[in-house]
């Protein structure tokens, strides 16, 4: 492991600016959370009001987690209860870039051909993700304290924090020596990322209703540090059982390594056709080679967690016919209707905000071609460039309207109400192409950020986990296009803001795409 | 048309920095166009503005009777580009890529492409993500040179190719050029693949061109270098304009001469009395040297 040291200081360097933003801005938001709980809860009246709610809404179980008991601790940790799977999706992100990804573009050549052990740079990337996990965990510990909360309490969700990071950079270590290509392995490691969500969320919905499917929830690393219950039963053992994953993760990571050439992976590259199908002749049979996989990728995923949204349906009938006061207040809430079209509303709005990351990454394979340098092919050949770009963009269109329609259909089908639950995520889709289009319009405008789209889905989960809590004005919780749509399955479908949605998504598209007609395609 | 590629006066700008800063640039149609230039000097700067990757901000660019900007589609279904950096698809086979371009292109001769792939000894079977830099311009190469194309714009094709690949390179190009209606630009920093394939060439600096022509005509604006034992004193050649550098000692003379004062300089040596004489024309390297390094032999006319 010889010039570790200089790896590391190295990655600090490349990531001065990302690595400390994550670290602040994750690990100061449980602070956040706290400080708008005490403004809004004036009385433990209304934080107890609040927790009952929290607890018996399958649709929270299912972003956030079990909510077991009603402290200002226990709430925030709750609340927070999706930023893991974030803080798993960034070092996951980071291990990969300072592994496979520079191993890809052939900087690792030129790294280990000087005084560098062979596990140096798997070593930095790690050292420098876990350190960053850690600092974040110290400052969710500190600023719990801070804040008032009882001390055991914060180190836990400070070590819940810290784990999540480490249980994720130990997948992305073992991720980046399956593949050559840094796409496969980031591939890889999301999907272990989205598997863990969705058994987390199936066992913690069904823990709420008869409990059969609780077990699915010990398969998850998040379940694992979700369990830690900090300032309730602050358990030791489940992150014992994180800590020994990440151990055991990173010695079987390294073990790896020493069984392959720098460069390949353990998943060998097989031969290929010597010749093109018919199919590859068009932009469009090049745009199909690129996305099917990832197109094959969301609608697996997506199937999983409409059987699973469709599955615990049924646990969510039983809590309301068990608690009558939870479902009158929850009724209130959630809009009109019944407490499963509440429900259904909540995890349509939750998938649509998730396949919204599948249109910009779709819409981003623009700009990556453009960057590797695969346009520049293309362009030289008799191929107009809104051709090109359309062929991804169909991609982003259709791509999550079938994850969508595959979800919505399983989840009613496995429900027992095909329709309206179908037309809840269907409902979906105009947001998300608005989402998209905003993508489409920065690869056009400023392609230098296009990157910045992401945070569009950033700024709408956002408005989603902290909107009612921060209680923003109606013109700010406007900026997100899913707030205009329709709340089905218990609203009425309105055509209107879908219409609207759909014109917006046009024009920003259109907008973008004439200006990426216009511009240079820079080397 | 005699010129498949026009350009005078061209500016291209990024920001503040002048990339391309007047330059011209003509091609005439059917030859094999040599295109010249240190590192940066804004070689593939003026290809992607012909391909209408980028637009120019000056000056005049016509591709093929076309504006590569505005016509870029339909030219493009008369040329074929090769890039000095080729990468492509890691789930794509070599073939794949190969049958791809043609296609998008309007089609290529699959007998060409099955001649090519074997004469360039490349395994199309293999993925994008396995193969070298020289194998992935090989790809380039043969998709390129197997489309029935008027024009081919090849940057820095050689530049990762073995030197076994590099001279099957040269048989093709010299077998295009026999065919007589296809047109070469060929950027490269190889002087022997310049000096065997080449008809004409241009040679640019900062953006520039500062020397078009055949190889000879270039020669001639270069200096001859002379060395001569000689069996009486020399005189007034230290005095001839044209003639550079020169060393006097023990009845050896050694001086560089530029092409118009060689006459006048010989006749001297000749009054002196010459014993014996080497004459050395300028190389191709020393060419290039001239114009690459800057200061004022760069400059020096």
């Amino acid at each position: 492991m010889t010039g570790t040291g200089k790896l590391l200081r190295l990655i600090l360097r490349r990531d001065r600016v990302i690595l400390p933003l994550w670290v602040f801005l994750l690990g100061i938001l449980p602070q956040v959370y706290l400080s708008s709980f005490e403004k809004i809860f004036t009385t433990d009246a209304e934080r107890l009001d609040y927790a009952h709610l929290g607890a018996a809404n399958a649709g929270f179980v299912a972003l956030y987690g079990l909510l077991p008991g009603d402290s200002m601790g226990e709430l925030v940790v709750w609340r927070a209860g999706f930023v893991p799977v974030m803080i798993g999706l960034i070092t996951l992100l980071t291990v990969i870039r300072h592994t496979r990804a520079d191993e890809e573009a052939g900087r690792s050549d030129l790294i280990r051909a000087t005084v560098v052990g062979r596990w140096a740079q798997l070593a930095a990337a790690l050292l420098a993700t876990m350190l960053g996990s850690l600092v974040m965990g110290l400052i969710v510990t500190a600023s719990m304290i801070g804040g008032g909360q009882p001390a055991g309490g914060s180190v836990a969700f400070g070590v819940l924090f810290t784990l999540s990071g480490w249980i994720f950079a130990g997948v992305a270590a073992i991720a980046a020596q399956l593949t050559s290509s840094a796409r496969g392995a980031r591939m890889i490691a999301v999907l272990v990322l989205g598997a863990a969500y969705v058994l987390r969320l199936g066992g913690d919905i069904s823990a709420q209703g008869d409990g059969r499917l609780e077990w699915l929830s010990w398969l998850s690393p998040i379940g694992w540090v979700q369990r830690i219950f900090p300032y309730g039963a602050n358990d030791w053992w489940p992150a014992v059982l994180g800590l020994l994953f990440t151990v055991a993760s990173l010695g079987v990571a390294g073990y790896l390594l020493t069984r392959r050439d720098l460069g390949a992976g353990l998943l060998a590259s097989r031969l290929g056709p010597a010749h093109a199908g018919p199919g590859l002749s068009s932009p469009f049979g090049l745009a199909w080679r690129l996305h099917r996989g990832l197109l094959l990728g969301w609608t697996g995923g997506f199937a999983a967690l409409g059987l699973v949204f469709g599955g615990v349906g049924g646990s969510v009938v039983q809590i309301a016919e068990s608690s009558s006061g939870v479902a009158d207040t929850f009724a209130k809430i959630g809009g009109a209707g019944s407490i499963t079209d509440a429900y259904f509303t909540s995890t349509a709005g939750i998938c649509g905000l998730i396949i919204a990351l599948y249109a910009i990454q779709a819409c981003l394979r623009i700009r990556d071609e453009e960057q590797s340098g695969h346009a520049e092919l293309i362009l030289g050949t008799a191929v107009r460039r809104t051709a090109w770009a359309g062929g991804h963009l169909f991609f982003a269109l259709l791509g999550p309207a079938v994850a969508m329609a595959v979800e919505g259909a399983l989840a009613g089908a496995t429900f027992g109400d095909f329709g309206p639950v179908l037309g809840a995520s269907l409902a979906q889709l105009p947001a998300v192409w608005v989402l998209g289009s905003v993508a489409v319009l920065l690869i056009g405008v400023l392609p230098r950020f296009a990157g910045v789209a992401w945070g569009a889905v950033a700024v709408c989960l956002l408005l989603l986990l902290f909107g009612e809590l921060v209680e923003f004005p109606q013109w700010v919780m406007d900026v997100s296009p899913f707030t205009h749509v329709p709340q089905l399955p218990g609203a009425d479908f309105t055509v209107v803001p879908e219409m609207v949605l759909v014109l917006i998504a046009a024009a920003v598209g259109g907008a973008g795409l004439t200006a990426l007609r216009r511009r240079d395609i820079p080397a | 048309m005699t010129e498949a590629i026009d350009v005078e006066g061209l500016i291209k700008r990024f920001g503040k920095v002048t990339a391309l800063d007047g330059l011209d640039l003509k091609v005439r149609t059917g030859e094999v166009h040599g295109f010249l230039g240190p590192n940066g000097a804004g070689k593939t700067t003026t290809i992607r503005v012909l391909l209408g990757l980028m637009r120019h901000d000056g000056g005049s660019a016509r591709l093929l009777g076309g504006d590569p900007w505005a016509d870029a589609t339909n030219l493009h279904k008369r040329l074929a580009y090769v890039p000095g950096d080729v990468t492509f698809w890691p789930n794509l086979t070599g073939g794949e890529v190969i049958d791809l371009l043609g296609r998008l292109r309007g089609g290529l001769d699959p007998k060409r492409r099955d001649d090519l792939i074997e004469r360039f000894e490349l395994d199309p079977r293999k993925k994008g993500r396995t193969y070298s830099k020289g194998n992935r311009q090989k790809v380039a190469l043969i998709a390129a040179l197997a489309s029935d194309v008027e024009l081919l714009l090849l940057d820095e094709p050689t530049s990762g190719l073995d030197p076994l690949m590099e001279e099957v390179f040269r048989e093709v190009i010299l077998q295009e050029k026999r065919r007589g209606d296809r047109t070469v630009l060929l950027s490269s920093h190889i002087l022997a693949e310049v000096e065997a394939l080449c008809d004409r060439l241009t040679i640019i600096r900062d953006g520039r061109s500062v020397e078009s022509g055949t190889l000879d005509e270039l020669r001639h604006l270069t200096r001859t270098t002379i060395r001569a034992e000689l069996t009486g004193p020399v005189n007034g050649l230290a005095d001839l304009a044209g003639v550079h550098d020169l060393i006097s000692t023990d009845g050896r003379v050694t001086f560089d001469v530029d092409a118009e004062a060689l006459e006048p300089a010989l006749k001297s040596l000749v009054a002196a009395g010459v014993r014996s004489l080497v004459s050395q024309p300028p190389s191709l390297e020393e060419l290039f040297l001239r114009h690459y390094t800057r200061g004022e032999a760069g400059s020096a006319k």
